[in-house]
């Protein structure tokens, strides 16, 4: 075990873990983060994305060792009302059937957009085909990211 | 996610049953039922709520706070309830907030997800729910006014009396409504005055979901709980000989490894602790039946689909005879392999057992079935295990077995601690309950008008019960028929997965039909209008599917399709009624670089009145999705008892590209609801695997598609 000190959400949080313990379970187990989902385990479905460096990385297998001073972010801290422009489209537009994966979508889009704000849909798609919708959203968050662009692009 | 009041200790016995319906309108608690703390968050009701059934309270502030009973998972139950409710109660929409009801059996029925069966079961009990608090708001404003009850209006939460000019909120009155009795009748709106049902309405979750809150059971946390995942056996058909935990035990953060059945808890501070002591433990296995492999499956299928054993499922007329007299015999194979239910959020289960009662808390399809079996494994009254519901991270039908819940629960007794079990990806898929594997043989007996005069099936199924569906179409219209089946007994565990059996056999007897029409030189939607008419003229046997319902999707799908109008785009048409529902589908297929490209899928559904329309909407594109995943990807095979798909990096999952664009139209006809959960996905493999053979000339028998040719779906991306 060993103690580290991570920048998540802008807030300082200390964390008594082992060194391979993957930010993941940092985040939902020792921090009560739990809005980042556990799905696969091995970087594969995207539930777990989070942003470090305003990067989308899978928290899932991001050993927490591997943070250092990273700044991360996650859907709590995505902004501070729910109402990023990718949340308000993901509202508008109703994306979310069970919702589970949509964590991860949003972090996938956000960091997505902040690069290419304005993408075409093929961009859209192979942006956000790390991220499994066991639903079938995938119409809907395709909608959600371009009106999520159009809000960024007003 | 508390749902009784924190300090009042009001006892609430309003008991009525009304007329015609038998509904139970009563709430009751006492001061027993007490609410735990939980940190999944939603709003609670506040000690001035006004309760006015099982269904719904009013806060002197006009919201109306609306309790939703069904487990929800993503079928969107949790916005089409409430939506019920508030149309016969004209509430504002705006000032609705729901709950997640815990089980409860005095309060609910039927608090299960399965079947597509929730909005047919609940609906006219909802309508019934709002329109008699509605009445006792009107009967409330009628004596403070001292005016007739009948010269009042309600909309949007106010009563009005429009002669005197007068209004009070719903929330103005409620204290006063609360206090009258329950009517015995309740007068329903006309449908033609609905104002919110049928209209887009959005999931009244979407806040939580967007910016993270603790919804689901995995996010479950009580101070003081323990974590645990379960090693269970790696194949089926072994069993434990011997477990060596002195190094799981031994690692940082265990604080116990138990062994019971066939399981190996390893318990600790958290969930990957706990998952790295499990890599260390060493558990030898012996034999406990048979270890089969998907090679032994192919040979079983083989075997039984000649054995003289079969049980018959449904006979009409001279089967043999027909056959005999036949110009034309087509028989077809369909094989489809055991598939997992994969939901995003694994299984968990939170349990805390002791003396003094049982807490459970987590997703799941069956609360009610999962507290009994609960009961009877601790030994106790049902009475003394409360079950809080989660949001479910999906189910597809496999939090429909109590599993993981029992398994949750005898743990909890005996560590003697609060414990939440967290499946881990790999345990998900190796743990059983799957999609059975089945293979089909279908023939069909054509005379030489190209008529159908004899059908038969076969199917066999691996652990499948029942493999056929003998009452679906075409039955009905064929004189001659024999449908039977036969079951080959496996330890590997299967349950119900979406739209059981009709998931895979939907695609069989839809692709066969095409066949069969296509042999008989007729268009594929005709040959079925034509075997319509033939079960409405001149019925052979029961005819369990509304023929008129069905043609109408069949046509409304034929028309939104342009079917057989677009010369440049090969096209596929299905059908299929299931769970109450009835949905045809038209795929359409073009060439691109010399390679079949999947452009296009409309759907028709007739689920009766649409409750929800973005909901119902998703629903189908959804379950569309779903099946078209599946069919083409979905592969879980077996090595000596033991899967081989483990994680989403070689069990394939449909993901964003490989998504095409789909349109969805409802017929609407003001029927009373039907559910959508699972209708619109078994039409969809025929469909698709119809447009593929219109494209090349090749036909998809066997799932998934993507092992049989090079065919693969991808999107369109030039359509937006």
């Amino acid at each position: 075990m060993a103690q580290y000190t991570l920048n998540i959400n802008g807030k300082s949080y200390q964390a008594d873990v082992d060194a391979d313990t993957p930010l993941l379970w940092v985040l939902r187990d020792t921090l009560g983060l739990v809005g980042t989902k556990y799905g696969c385990g091995i970087a594969q479905c995207g539930a777990c994305t989070v942003h470090l460096n305003g990067n989308a990385v899978r928290s899932c297998t991001l050993p927490v060792s591997a943070v250092r001073a990273g700044k991360v972010v996650t859907i709590e801290g995505l902004s501070e009302k729910g109402d990023h422009p990718v949340q308000a489209a993901w509202n508008e537009i109703d994306v979310a059937q069970c919702g589970y994966c949509q964590a991860g979508q949003i972090m996938s889009a956000a960091a997505f957009l902040s690069k290419n704000p304005k993408p075409t849909t093929e961009q859209i798609d192979t942006a956000m085909q790390g991220n499994i919708c066991r639903c079938g959203t995938y119409h809907r968050i395709r909608e959600a990211v371009t009106l999520a662009a159009a809000k960024l692009n007003p | 996610m508390s749902i009784l009041p924190k300090t009042s200790r009001r006892e609430f016995l309003k008991l009525a049953t009304t007329a015609g319906g038998g509904l139970l309108l009563g709430f009751y608690w006492n001061d027993t039922a007490a609410g735990a703390a939980h940190v999944v968050s939603n709003v609670s009701l506040t000690p001035d709520d006004i309760t006015f059934n099982s269904y719904l309270s009013i806060a002197p502030d006009g919201i109306v706070t609306i309790l939703s009973p069904n487990p929800e998972l993503g079928q969107n139950i949790k916005t089409s309830f409430p939506m019920i409710v508030a149309e016969e109660l004209d509430a504002d929409w705006s000032k609705v907030k729901v709950l997640q009801a815990a089980l409860d059996t005095r309060k609910f029925e039927r608090q299960v997800t399965g079947g597509s069966g929730a909005i047919p079961h609940s609906w006219e009990r909802l309508r019934k729910a709002g329109a008699s608090a509605r009445q006792m708001l009107l009967e409330a404003a009628a004596k403070r006014w001292q005016v007739a009850t009948d010269t009042l209006t309600t909309s949007q939460g106010v009563v009005t009396h429009a002669a005197s000019k007068r209004n009070a909120t719903y929330g103005e009155l409620a204290a006063e409504a609360g206090k009258l009795s329950v009517p015995a009748t309740v007068t329903l709106k006309d449908k033609k005055d609905f104002t919110l049902i049928g209209q887009a309405i959005r999931n009244v979750d979407n806040h939580e979901i967007v910016t993270g809150k603790p919804l689901y059971g995995l996010d479950f946390y009580r101070e003081g709980m323990l974590f645990a995942v379960i090693q269970r056996p790696r194949a089926f058909g072994t069993k434990i000989k011997s477990v060596d935990a002195a190094a799981a035990k031994a690692m940082p953060g265990i604080v116990d490894v138990v062994t019971f059945r066939n399981n190996v808890a390893v318990v600790g501070k958290s969930t990957w602790l706990v998952n790295k002591a499990r890599q260390v433990l060493k558990i030898e296995y012996e034999p406990d039946g048979a270890r089969e492999s998907t090679t032994d499956h192919d040979k079983f299928f083989k075997t039984l689909l000649d054995t003289s054993e079969a049980t018959v499922r449904r006979k009409d007329g001279d089967v043999d005879a027909a056959f005999k007299q036949a110009a034309t015999v087509i028989t077809r194979e369909y094989q489809c392999p055991f598939l997992p239910h994969a939901p995003l959020e694994p299984m968990n289960f939170f349990a805390h057992v002791r003396e003094e009662g049982v807490e459970l808390v987590g997703p799941t399809q069956t609360p009610e079935m999962a507290r009994t079996e609960t009961a009877k494994l601790l030994g106790i009254p049902a009475e003394k295990i409360t079950l809080e519901l989660t949001r479910l991270g999906g189910g597809f039908g496999r939090r429909l077995k109590a599993d993981y819940v029992l398994e949750a629960a005898e743990l909890s007794s005996i560590i003697k601690a609060p414990v939440k079990v967290v499946w881990m990806r790999e345990d998900d898929m190796m743990g059983g309950s799957y999609r059975p594997a089945v293979r089909y043989r279908f023939s069909a007996a054509l005379n030489d008008q190209g008529e159908m005069i004899g059908y038969k099936l076969r199917g066999v199924g691996i652990n499948a019960g029942n493999c056929t569906r003998e009452d679906n179409f075409p039955s009905g219209a064929v004189d001659n028929v024999l449908i039977d089946s036969v079951e080959h007994k496996s330890p590997i565990t299967t349950g119900a997965w979406r739209a059981p059996i009709t998931n895979f056999l939907a695609f069989a007897e839809q692709a066969f039909i095409d066949e069969v029409a296509r042999a008989a030189k007729k268009d594929p939607v005709q040959f079925r209008l034509s075997l319509l008419d033939k079960a409405k003229r001149t019925p052979t046997g029961a005819v369990k599917y509304d023929v008129d319902r069905m043609k109408a999707v069949i046509q409304l799908a034929a028309e939104k399709s342009g079917w057989g109008r677009k010369p440049k785009i090969s096209q596929g048409f299905s059908v299929y009624f299931s769970h109450r529902s009835y949905v045809a589908q038209v795929a359409e297929v073009s060439m691109k670089n010399g390679k079949p490209v999947l452009q296009k899928i409309h759907a028709a559904a007739d689920c009766g009145i649409v409750v929800n329309l973005s909901g119902a909407n998703q629903q189908v594109r959804g379950g569309i999705v779903d099946g078209l995943g599946h069919a083409f990807f979905g592969n879980l095979t077996f090595n000596g008892g033991a899967v081989e798909q483990k994680n989403f990096n070689t069990y394939k999952l449909i993901r964003m590209k490989d998504v095409p664009e789909i349109d969805v139209h409802f017929v609407n006809n003001g029927m009373d609801p039907t559910g959508l959960g699972e209708p619109a996905l078994p039409p969809t493999g025929g469909a698709v695997a119809n447009a593929f053979f219109a494209a090349t000339g090749k036909r998809f028998y066997n799932q998934p598609f993507d092992k049989q040719q090079d065919a693969i779906p991808q999107a369109n991306i030039d359509r937006m």
